[in-house]
C-alpha cells in the first residue's frame, strides 16, 4: 500500500499551521492494535487544514442528530479549485459534514449545525442566506445515480431552467450539449435526448448526474461517494471526468476507496468518529501520515 | 461434527417439508380466489337474470280515434276543457275494436288497466301539443299495465304472481298474436326520472343525479385531500398539533358514513340553509366522507417517492415548492388516483347520508344543476326495492347493473388516467 500513488500534480500553497499536538498513546489501554481505543483530542487536527486562498472557511463545526455530536469540532479550509477527498471508516461523519456544505441536512428535522462555515467569506447558515442560491453554487452528486425519470435533456436541462439561466430554446440547447460535453457522455447520447434518463446503465446515470450538476455552473461540486455502485471501467470514467473537471471546479469528494482518494485529489481529510484526525496532501498521507490513527486506516488494520 | 452424508439426509427431509408447505399455501391461495370469482359469478347471474327484463318494455300500440265528442272536448287549446275531458274513454273505444263484446262497467274497467296508469295522460299530452289533432285518428304507443307487463314477460315464473283477471289473460294473449301488445327495448328506462308506474320509470334522473354528486366529490375532496396531504407530508412541522390532526384523519376514515349525514343536515342545511335534496349538498358530504382515504392514500404515495428524487432536484437548487410541484407530485400521482378511485367507488355506493339529506324524496324531474332537487342511482335502488308494483323488482336489479356499469366506466377512465400519467414520467 502506498506505492501506486499519482496524484494529479498541482501547485499549491498553503501556509500550513501545523498541529504537532499527538495525543500520548497510553501502552496499556490504547494498543496499536485497538485504534479506536486511542484517544483523540478535540479540534486537533495534524498536517496542513489551513489555506490561504480557502473557498470554504469552516471553523468549529459541530453536528447534532438530536442529542448525538456527530461532528465534533471540525476546522477546516478547503482551496479555491482544489480536490479535497475526505476518507475515513464508516459513521465516521465524513458524509455529514460534506452535506454541511451546501445545506442538505435543513431537510432533517432533527439536525442542528453549530460554528462558522464561510463560502467566499460568506456565512452558509445565515438566517438570511437563500438556501436556493447557495445549491446553485454548490451542486451535488450523490451515492447512487439518481436521474429524474424523464428524459436525458429534461434532467440536464432542469436546473437552468429553475434558475432562469436560459431564456431561449437555443441557449438551452447550448448549455445540455455543453453540460454533456463535460459529463463524457454527449457521445453516447446525442441522438437520443429525448429517451428515459432511468434506461441509461450505472455508469452513464451517475455521469447524467455529474451533468446535471454542472449545468447550473456552480462554483463547487460536492461527490458523495460517487463510483460505489459503479463497476470499476465505469468509475475510470468518472475519475477521468474529475480530473479534467478540476481545472474549473472546486471539488470535495467523499470515498471509501482510499486508491481513488490518491487518483484523484490533491488534499485528503481524514476522519475518524466525528473528528477531523488528519489533512495533508494527498501524496503525504498516504505515503508518512502523521497520525496513528490515519496509519491505522490506510495500511488497512481497521476501517 | 454431524456426519455429513446424514446432515444431506437431514437438508433433503427437511426440503421435502418445506415444498410439501409451499404446495398447501398455494393451494390455499387459489382457493380463495375461486371462492371470491365463484361468488362474484353468483352475485353478477343472480342481478342480471333478475334485472335483464327491466331492460325491456312491453308496449300497447293502438289506432285511437280522437272522437271529441267521446271526450266531452271541443277545443283543444282550451285550458279549462282540458281540465275537465275524459282522455280513458277513446283508449277503450279503441281496444274494444279488439273486443266488441267488452261493454259492462266491469269490462271496461278491466280494459282501462291493459294500458298504464298514464296512458289518458299520454293522450291529453298529445292533444295539448296538437290541439288540432281532435278528431282525427292517430297511432299512440302506450306503456302497457304493470300487472300485463308482468304477465307477457313472467307468465310461469314461480316468482311472480300473475294478478290478471281470466279475461284480462285472454285479451293479452290476443293482443300478442296480433302484435298490438309488443315488448321492445325499455327507451322509458333510460330517459326519464322515478315514476309511481313501473312501466313509466326510468333511472336517467338518478345518473344524472349521481354525476353531479359525483362531480362536485371529486371537485372538492381531490383538490383539497392532496393539498392537505402534501402539507402535512411536507411542509407541516411534526408537534403535538400535527400528530393530533393525524389520528383525527385516521379516525375519521372509520366513522360511520351516516354520521356524516348528519353533520351535513345540521351543518349545510341547518347552519347554512343550503336547499334540501340536492346534489351541492350531496357532495359536499360525500367529499367530508372521501376526505380521509383520499388524504391517507395520498399520504403514503407522497412518502412512496424515493428519497434520492427529492435530493437530487435539492441538490441542483430546487425550492421546496419545485421540488414537490415538479418531481413528487407527479411520481405520486398515480398512488393518489388510486386512493381517490376507491374514496369515489365507496362515495358511489354510498345511501345512508344522502337519506338524511333529503335525496331520498319522491323526483319526477331529471336535474338540471347542481341546485335542482335529485336523487341518486343507490337510493334510487333503494327506494324501487321497497316498492310495492312488482314491476320494480326487476328495476331495482336494472339499476344495480346501471349503477355498476356507472362505477366501471367511473375506474376504467380513472385508470385510464393514472397509465396515461405513468407513461409520461
Amino acid at each position: 500500500m502506498g506505492t501506486t500513488i499519482n496524484t494529479i500534480p498541482k501547485t499549491m500553497n498553503p501556509t500550513a499551521i501545523k498541529e504537532t499536538a499527538m495525543p500520548e498513546a497510553d501502552p496499556i489501554n490504547a494498543p496499536v492494535e485497538r485504534p479506536a481505543d486511542t484517544v483523540i483530542e478535540e479540534g486537533k487536527t495534524v498536517g496542513i487544514p489551513f489555506s490561504d486562498d480557502p473557498k470554504f472557511k469552516l471553523r468549529d463545526v459541530e453536528v447534532f442528530y438530536g442529542e448525538t455530536r456527530a461532528i465534533k469540532n471540525i476546522s477546516l479550509d478547503i482551496a479555491r479549485n482544489e480536490v479535497i477527498a475526505f476518507i475515513g471508516p464508516s459513521g465516521c461523519g465524513k458524509s455529514t459534514f460534506l452535506r454541511c456544505l451546501n445545506r442538505m441536512n435543513d431537510s432533517i428535522d432533527s439536525c442542528r449545525i453549530k460554528g462558522s462555515l464561510l463560502l467566499d467569506g460568506q456565512n452558509i447558515y445565515d438566517s438570511k442566506r437563500d438556501v436556493v442560491e447557495l445549491r446553485a453554487r454548490v451542486g451535488m452528486v450523490f451515492q447512487k445515480p439518481n436521474p429524474f425519470p424523464k428524459s436525458i435533456y429534461d434532467n440536464v436541462a432542469y436546473g437552468p431552467r429553475i434558475h432562469g439561466l436560459a431564456n431561449r430554446k437555443s441557449d438551452l440547447d447550448d448549455i445540455v450539449e455543453n453540460s454533456l460535453r463535460k459529463a463524457g457522455l454527449w457521445n453516447e447520447v446525442k441522438d437520443r435526448l429525448d429517451a428515459m434518463a432511468t434506461g441509461m446503465s450505472g455508469g452513464q446515470q451517475q455521469r447524467l448526474c455529474i451533468a446535471r450538476a454542472i449545468a447550473v455552473s456552480p462554483e463547487v461540486v460536492l461527490m458523495d461517494e460517487p463510483c460505489s455502485a459503479l463497476d470499476p471501467i465505469a468509475t475510470a470514467r468518472i475519475e477521468e471526468l474529475i480530473a479534467e473537471m478540476s481545472e474549473s471546479y472546486t471539488i470535495v469528494i467523499v470515498t471509501h476507496s482510499m486508491q481513488q482518494a490518491a487518483r484523484v485529489s490533491n488534499r485528503t481529510a481524514y476522519f475518524h468518529l466525528g473528528h477531523l484526525v488528519e489533512v495533508n496532501d494527498t501524496s503525504k498521507v498516504f505515503t508518512t501520515p502523521e497520525h496513528e490513527l490515519t496509519e491505522s486506516y490506510i495500511t488497512g488494520r481497521f476501517g | 461434527m454431524t456426519n455429513p452424508s446424514s446432515q444431506a439426509e437431514l437438508v433433503r427431509r427437511s426440503l421435502k417439508r418445506r415444498y410439501r408447505k409451499e404446495r398447501r399455501f398455494r393451494f390455499y391461495g387459489v382457493a380463495a380466489i375461486s371462492i371470491a370469482l365463484f361468488s362474484l359469478v353468483i352475485l353478477f347471474t343472480d342481478i342480471i337474470s333478475k334485472g335483464y327484463t327491466g331492460f325491456i318494455k312491453t308496449t300497447v300500440t293502438l289506432e285511437v280515434h280522437l272522437d271529441g265528442e267521446l271526450m266531452y272536448l271541443n277545443d283543444a287549446s282550451d285550458p279549462d276543457q282540458i281540465a275537465m275531458a275524459d282522455f280513458q274513454a277513446p283508449i277503450i273505444k279503441a281496444l274494444q275494436g279488439y273486443f266488441p263484446q267488452a261493454t259492462s262497467r266491469a269490462d271496461k274497467r278491466e280494459l282501462s288497466r291493459m294500458t298504464g296508469s298514464y296512458a289518458s295522460n299520454q293522450v291529453r299530452d298529445l292533444l295539448k301539443e296538437n290541439p288540432d289533432w281532435l278528431g282525427s285518428t292517430r297511432t299512440i304507443e302506450f306503456p302497457a299495465h304493470d300487472t300485463v307487463s308482468v304477465y307477457v314477460k313472467h307468465a310461469g315464473d314461480p316468482g311472480y304472481s300473475i294478478r290478471l283477471t281470466e279475461q284480462q289473460q285472454r285479451w293479452t294473449d290476443e293482443l300478442l298474436s296480433k302484435g298490438v301488445i309488443d315488448t321492445g327495448f325499455n327507451d322509458v328506462f333510460f330517459s326519464r326520472g322515478d315514476s309511481r308506474e313501473p312501466s313509466n320509470a326510468g333511472i336517467l334522473g338518478a345518473l344524472i343525479g349521481s354525476l353531479l354528486t359525483m362531480g362536485v366529490t371529486l371537485v372538492i375532496a381531490f383538490p383539497v385531500g392532496v393539498a392537505a396531504a402534501v402539507y402535512l407530508e411536507e411542509f407541516a412541522p411534526s408537534n403535538r398539533l400535527t400528530d393530533f390532526i393525524e389520528v383525527n384523519i385516521n379516525n375519521l376514515a372509520a366513522v360511520p358514513s351516516i354520521i356524516f349525514g348528519l353533520l351535513g343536515l345540521a351543518v349545510f342545511i341547518g347552519l347554512f340553509g343550503m336547499p334540501r335534496s340536492v346534489p351541492v349538498v350531496g357532495g359536499l358530504v360525500l367529499a367530508l366522507m372521501t376526505l380521509p382515504t383520499i388524504i391517507i392514500s395520498s399520504r403514503a404515495a407522497i412518502k412512496s417517492v424515493p428519497p434520492s428524487i427529492r435530493e437530487a432536484a435539492e441538490g441542483i437548487g430546487a425550492s421546496k415548492m419545485q421540488v414537490v410541484l415538479h418531481h413528487v407530485l407527479p411520481l405520486a400521482m398515480p398512488g393518489m388516483l388510486t386512493g381517490s378511485i376507491i374514496g369515489m367507488a365507496q362515495a358511489l355506493g354510498e345511501t345512508a347520508p344522502l337519506l338524511l339529506i333529503g335525496m331520498v324524496a319522491f323526483i319526477v324531474e331529471i336535474p338540471e344543476g347542481f341546485f335542482s332537487s335529485a336523487t341518486v342511482l343507490p337510493v334510487q335502488i333503494f327506494i324501487w326495492a321497497g316498492s310495492a308494483e312488482q314491476g320494480f323488482v326487476e328495476l331495482a336489479s336494472a339499476g344495480i347493473m346501471v349503477l355498476l356499469a356507472f362505477l366501471i366506466t367511473m375506474n376504467a377512465f380513472a385508470i385510464w388516467l393514472r397509465k396515461r400519467l405513468e407513461r409520461r414520467w
